[in-house]
């Protein structure tokens, strides 16, 4: 009997451990890893396949808990990463080039970015029609990894120019608008759009894009802490995977991928001009595809890195090119 | 083709040109109101847009005014104590309502050769009054553009407006206003005064812009950015120029270019609130390049414009309705009668006289038309009736015409042979009266045994006259004839008898003659009449040569000839009047004397009625149907030798 009795009392022990081994693993399967995505600026959609990613629920898919803190001027993703403040950063590839160069063990998983946006506009009333022709003018340069392309394109076409630092607020176009600066350095999806829309006609401009000058420096690429991609690469390629498919949604979703977008900049009260952010998404999207369509979305082509590692270090920005296969660690088949 | 009636053509033709005419003055009407209309629409919105960028003016020029004095005062002042420098800025901060912060920012190092930055702020906030140091690592002040602006361009300059978080998410605008070292005569930028400037009293104004029911104004910045307007959205989201691009509207983005250069308009558009058309006005802010717009909703504008023009509209229907009704009873008063009169004409026109003209009142065109009816209805009453009593006298006269001449031809001799007794001659006459009653006789009788006497004549003349005067000629004839007496002697008697009291100048001729039956011997005298033809055996029918002589009856004591010619049996005398010769044809041609003769000639040994006969029926082939114009006689005597 006390036999018995010890035995249904070791059954029933079993049962409420099996019930509870059931809820707990039942609740949460294989549980959501956390992790944290920077990048390189506010809400926009620049980053619209992070975002849809995570609003319809992508990252969950591939079991990650994902939080996007909202980069911006004064805060650089990269050192976020490089201070494991956050896991993921999104930085441009000259810039990881250096950092790398410069010894921060980070790695490219993807290379989101697979054409050049970054452009110079002029009015033409300025009467600049060719490169050479931004001799001795007051050109507006961002700070920081915007500069390398100009300062290669001022080498290539030897001129001397007084550079302007140009704010990271977009109001800066004011500098261009009310000719404070004969050249403005200008996103081709972000500030070329809001000089348009703010009166000024396509006809009225020169436009001057790197890439179309020999400076194809493919932009904004997801990097993450060697050491970290050791531990999980499996996460690593589950959240470039994610994020792509984010991308693709946003490819047939042009309206949904908007409003997922507008959605977070209201959340962090950022002016939403939503036929700016369709301009942009636009153009993102002409930039993301790669020209090659056998090549998956977020690959870092090899001449793509030594073009732009060899004239990083003919600026002498760096002193060697790091291996590509170091710096870059391919998670799309 | 259907018959339309008077009625109906009025109708059309007269609302016809009314409709016509009435368009014409309602489109000019309507066209000419709305230019007046929006000629003071013009006048008014620009007058609006005008006086509310004046009173913003005024604020803006105000904050300048303070802004670039307190700047000119620390340039001729050192800003070496900063105590003084701090309490300048609080002061300005507080003593200006609008003014919701200021700083003064240094260029690097400038103000303190250790530090970077140097940029004490005071700004209101809860309140009171606050203090904080901007500029560090996480705000590199001299990248900004409120910075750079009046740094590169060399002159104060109102920033774009922005939302300012932390004042509690209001629209600032900020002023800066370079400040200089001036160092031996050189300008050295030193750095930045700026003052931000709260615009909710700019919101203020502007959304106090009430324009009918639905018009607004709106202001946008130098770079098109929506600063004030009825949708909150837009405001800071949005340019003019992406609102437009949202809506496809190109008109809207050369509206906002023109409003971003400075200029001044007054242009139709489409309300963004309402999609309505609208008009906008626009002019500039001058001192920040901002332009205000002001909007005029077409429809409410043109509201009394449609309305009184639905009223005019409404009016000539009614107007038109009425004259409708005028028309149908002026035109029914004018056919009412018509119709009345048309109809009584037709019950007229069956013969029915005395049918009943419609009494008809009116003194116009219709009663006279009437009264001229019932005046025809009389004649024709009369005068149908004077037709019956004229018809009556006329058959009567006829009739008496009728009888006239039966009793003419009764006098003549009709019964052939006349004598079948004797053998030595036949006679033949026949008459063949035209329609009028007329003169020919014709006449023979025996003298005496041997002695026959004939005659034949015409008398000048047509109807009753002549054929009394035949009667009176025939009958003295006889008279005047007898043994012995010779033909020219009975023409002179008997003209001297007719000539006597003839008033009526009435005439006749005659040829006459006594046949001796025994030997043929024939005594002839003729009075103006056609000569006789003579047929003898083997031989053409030829005229006889007769002594003339003028028709008697006219003039008293004429004397005529006997002439002799004696007939060889079988040989026969032919006697006609000038019916015969004058017989005409539909084409006026005459039988002519030739063809008598011709025609007689193959007829001489026929017996005398059928040459008679023969040459009637030759006459009447040759008249071809025209009316027989005066009488036939012919007379024909056959001598056959005496016994």
């Amino acid at each position: 009997m006390r036999e018995r009795t010890r035995s249904s009392v070791a059954l029933v022990g079993t049962v409420i451990l099996i019930f509870f081994l059931l809820i707990i693993l039942g609740g949460g399967q294989s549980p959501l890893k956390k992790i944290s995505f920077m990048p390189q600026w506010f809400p926009q959609a620049e980053f619209a396949g992070y975002y849809v990613a995570l609003d319809k629920g992508i990252y969950k898919k591939y079991g990650i808990d994902l939080t996007i803190m909202p980069g911006g001027a004064e805060r650089s993703s990269v050192d976020y990463v490089a201070s494991k403040k956050a896991d993921f950063g999104g930085t441009w590839l000259s810039t990881a080039i250096q950092k790398r160069a410069q010894g921060l063990k980070i790695v490219n998983i993807a290379q989101v970015i697979q054409r050049s946006a970054l452009m110079f506009i002029v009015k033409k009333s300025s009467g600049i029609e060719t490169p050479q022709d931004m001799n001795g003018k007051k050109v507006g340069l961002w700070r920081g990894d915007f500069q390398l392309q100009p300062q290669a394109f001022f080498k290539k076409y030897n001129l001397k120019v007084k550079v302007i630092p140009q704010p990271f607020s977009t109001d800066y176009i004011d500098l261009f608008l009310m000719d404070a600066l004969d050249v403005a350095t200008a996103m081709w999806y972000n500030e070329y759009h809001l000089i348009i829309n703010s009166g000024l006609n396509p006809d009225e401009l020169n436009t001057f894009f790197f890439h179309d000058y020999g400076l194809n420096f493919p932009e904004n690429g997801i990097y993450v802490l060697e050491e970290t991609y050791r531990k999980d690469p499996e996460l690593c390629c589950a959240f470039v995977r994610a994020t792509m498919e984010g991308w693709e949604y946003c490819f047939e979703h042009h309206e949904e991928a908007l409003d997922i977008v507008i959605k977070y900049m209201k959340e962090l009260y950022i002016p939403a001009s939503r036929v700016h952010q369709r301009w942009m998404l636009e153009r993102m999207i002409d930039i993301i595809q790669p020209l090659d369509r056998s090549v998956p979305l977020g690959t870092l082509l090899p001449e793509d890195y030594e073009r732009v590692a060899q004239t990083l270090k003919e600026s002498r920005l760096i002193k060697e090119v790091p291996s590509y296969e170091e710096f870059y660690k391919k998670c799309q088949r | 083709m259907k018959r339309r009636g008077i009625a109906f053509k009025l109708i059309l033709f007269i609302m016809t040109g009314i409709t016509l005419i009435f368009s014409l003055i309602f489109g000019y009407n309507y066209l000419y109101s709305r230019r007046i209309l929006l000629k003071n629409v013009e006048d008014n919105a620009r007058n609006l847009a005008l006086a509310t960028t004046n009173r913003i003016e005024t604020i803006l020029r105000s904050m300048e005014v303070a802004t670039t004095n307190l700047s000119t005062f620390l340039q001729q002042s050192a800003y070496d104590d900063k105590q003084r420098l701090l309490g300048l800025i609080r002061s300005f901060v507080e003593c200006n309502p609008e003014i919701y912060g200021s700083t003064i920012a240094f260029e690097p190092y400038a103000y303190d050769q250790n530090s970077l930055y140097f940029s004490p702020y005071f700004y209101k906030s809860e309140g009171e009054t606050k203090f904080t140091y901007i500029g560090g690592e996480g705000y590199h002040y001299f990248y900004w553009t409120w910075y750079q602006l009046p740094k590169e361009l060399n002159r104060p300059v109102w920033n774009e407006p922005y939302y300012d978080e932390g004042a509690g998410n209001i629209i600032m605008s900020t002023f800066s206003v370079p400040l200089y070292k001036i160092f031996s005569g050189e300008k050295e930028f030193l750095g930045v005064l700026t003052a931000d400037i709260s615009l909710e009293w700019l919101q203020e104004i502007v959304s106090s812009i009430k324009i009918f029911e639905s018009g607004y104004g709106f202001l946008i910045s130098r770079n098109g950015t929506v600063v004030t307007h009825p949708f909150k959205d837009l405001i800071m989201h949005e340019t003019i120029f992406s609102v437009a691009e949202a809506r496809e509207d190109a008109h809207l983005r050369e509206i906002g270019r023109e409003m971003i250069r400075g200029e001044s308009g007054f242009v139709p558009f489409t309300s963004i609130v309402t999609e309505h058309k609208c008009w906008m006005a626009y002019c500039p802010v001058p001192s920040t390049g901002w332009s205000l717009a002001v909007i005029y909703p077409q429809d409410e504008l043109m509201a009394d414009v449609v309305n009184m023009n639905r009223t005019i509209f409404l009016l000539f229907l009614v107007g038109l309705f009425l004259l409708l009704g005028v028309i149908v009873f002026n035109a029914r008063s004018i056919t009412k009668p018509l119709r009345m009169l048309a109809r009584a004409t037709r019950v007229i026109s069956t013969g029915n006289l005395d049918a009943e003209f419609p009494q008809i009142k009116s003194k116009d065109e219709v009663g006279n038309l009437s009264e001229s009816f019932v005046y025809m209805q009389n004649s024709l009453k009369r005068y149908i009736q004077d037709l019956t009593e004229t018809t009556a006298a006329k058959e009567r006269i006829e009739s008496e015409l009728k009888i006239a001449r039966e009793i003419q031809m009764s006098i003549i001799p009709k019964i052939f042979p006349p004598f079948p007794d004797r053998p030595e001659f036949d006679i033949f006459a026949c008459i063949e009266p035209a329609k009028e009653v007329g003169g020919d006789l014709y006449d023979f009788f025996f003298i005496d045994d041997d002695h026959i006497c004939f005659m034949i004549g015409d008398v000048s003349g047509k109807g009753v006259p002549a054929s009394l005067f035949m009667a009176v000629t025939k009958t003295l004839f006889k008279a005047n004839t007898g043994e012995g007496i010779r033909p020219d002697e009975i023409l002179v008697r008997l003209n001297n008898e007719l000539s006597r009291d003839n008033d009526s100048c009435m005439f006749v001729t005659i040829f006459c003659g006594i046949l001796n039956t025994k030997t043929g011997e024939v005594l002839y005298s003729s009075a103006g009449h056609n000569p006789p033809l003579f047929l003898c055996r083997d031989k053409e029918a030829e005229y006889l040569g007769t002594p003339g002589g003028i028709a008697v009856g006219a003039l008293e004591g004429l004397s005529f000839k006997t002439e002799r010619l004696v007939l060889h049996p079988g040989e026969c005398l032919f006697m006609y009047t000038d019916g015969v010769t004058e017989a005409a044809n539909l084409r006026d041609e005459l039988f002519s004397e030739k063809k008598l003769r011709d025609d007689l000639s193959p007829l001489r040994d026929r017996p005398i009625k059928d040459i008679v006969s023969s040459l009637m029926e030759k006459i009447e082939d040759f008249s071809q149907g025209a009316p027989q114009a005066d009488d036939i006689t012919v007379m024909i005597l056959k001598y056959f030798g005496g016994a």
